[in-house]
């Protein structure tokens, strides 16, 4: 039974709610086996200067899964950066969708908001479906929805930190403050971060190294496929209020009478 | 002959070279790539017709592993 409901950004449609990323992966082959366990249909990948001297490509692991790739715009540092990437994988990838990454502090790889808006403004013009990584500030969110964004996605604590979701109010707040879907891009480290992510409302996570760093991906991969059902569907089913004090969950008529 | 740079390496080539041949010469697949001149996105369908210039800064991008 699949548990969740297929979630649409743009004119299409996606059965798994798990994005996953190619980096961080020992090799191709731990790469394919993790993407095939996490059950993901779209997946970031990178584009960097042709390296002679490699061998085997990510796309044909892609392929062979039926994949589609999902290219960013990582390591670029102003919108004019971006920006051309951006159109460098269209054309490289006969896509129009991009996941975009403008970073402002190499240290935390936090992304620089100001250039960010700038080049999803001109992307959006462009014809691009653009899913940004941006912070959880809801302010944020709502003027990169405003530009025409087809997702928002912040972070739950720096990339590859593995720090999970620091300001689970915020990831509440965007969810409140925007129409289009909420992605939880960045930070995950483990199942419980997945679920929460859902629980709190995101329609999607995103997450690469949680996977491809953990000692065994394809396990992982299964994991987060897991969490990201599970949570999905506790938010749906609708969780009791939390109290203060206990509520006994057996009647209290009937009890046996003794002495 | 030319000098240009390819990825930021000096490269010598033909006189008429175009992008297809210098593209083809060193990708098994050319889905997936992407080129730039001048840093100027230059479509696939425009490689053919378009022959490197002496001094032109070319990058040929392919997929990699990330984010």
């Amino acid at each position: 039974m699949n548990v969740t409901v297929a979630l649409t950004i743009a004119d299409r449609q996606l059965g798994s709610r798990l994005i996953t990323g190619t980096g961080g992966a020992p090799s191709l082959e731990v790469l394919e086996r993790a993407l095939r366990a996490s059950g993901t249909e779209l997946t970031t990948v990178a584009l960097r200067r042709l390296d002679p001297a490699a061998t085997g490509s990510v796309l044909d692991v892609l392929d062979r899964l039926g994949i589609t790739a999902l290219p960013n715009t990582a390591g670029c540092h102003t919108a004019a950066e971006a920006v051309l990437t951006a159109q460098l994988a269209r054309d490289a990838f006969a896509t129009d969708w991009v996941k975009l990454e403008v970073i402002g502090d190499e240290r935390t790889l936090l992304p620089d908001v100001s250039e960010l808006l700038d080049a999803a403004a001109s992307l959006v013009d462009q014809g691009f479906v653009v899913l940004p990584y941006t912070t959880d500030d809801p302010v944020v969110a709502r003027r990169l929805a405003e530009v025409g964004c087809a997702a928002v996605m912040p972070l739950g604590s720096p990339i590859g930190s593995g720090g999970g979701i620091r300001n689970p109010h915020n990831i509440r707040l965007i969810r409140e403050a925007v129409d289009v879907p909420v992605i939880l891009d960045a930070g995950i480290g483990t199942a419980s971060d997945a679920a929460l992510a859902m629980e709190l409302g995101c329609d999607a996570v995103l997450l690469a190294s949680a996977v491809t760093r953990a000692q065994d991906p394809e396990r992982m991969a299964t994991a987060m496929r897991l969490a990201v059902e599970a949570g999905w569907a506790a938010r749906h089913a609708g969780r009791i209020p939390e109290r203060l004090h206990a509520q006994a969950s057996s009647p209290m008529e009937g009890r046996v009478q003794l002495g | 002959m030319i000098e240009i740079r390819l990825n930021g390496k000096a490269v010598r080539l033909e006189h008429g070279t175009h992008l297809r041949a210098l593209v083809t010469e060193r990708v098994e697949r050319v889905g997936g790539v992407a080129v730039a001149r001048n840093e100027e996105v230059v479509p696939r369908s425009e490689w053919i017709g378009t022959v490197v210039r002496d001094g032109d800064r070319i990058e040929i991008l392919v997929a990699a592993q990330g984010g």
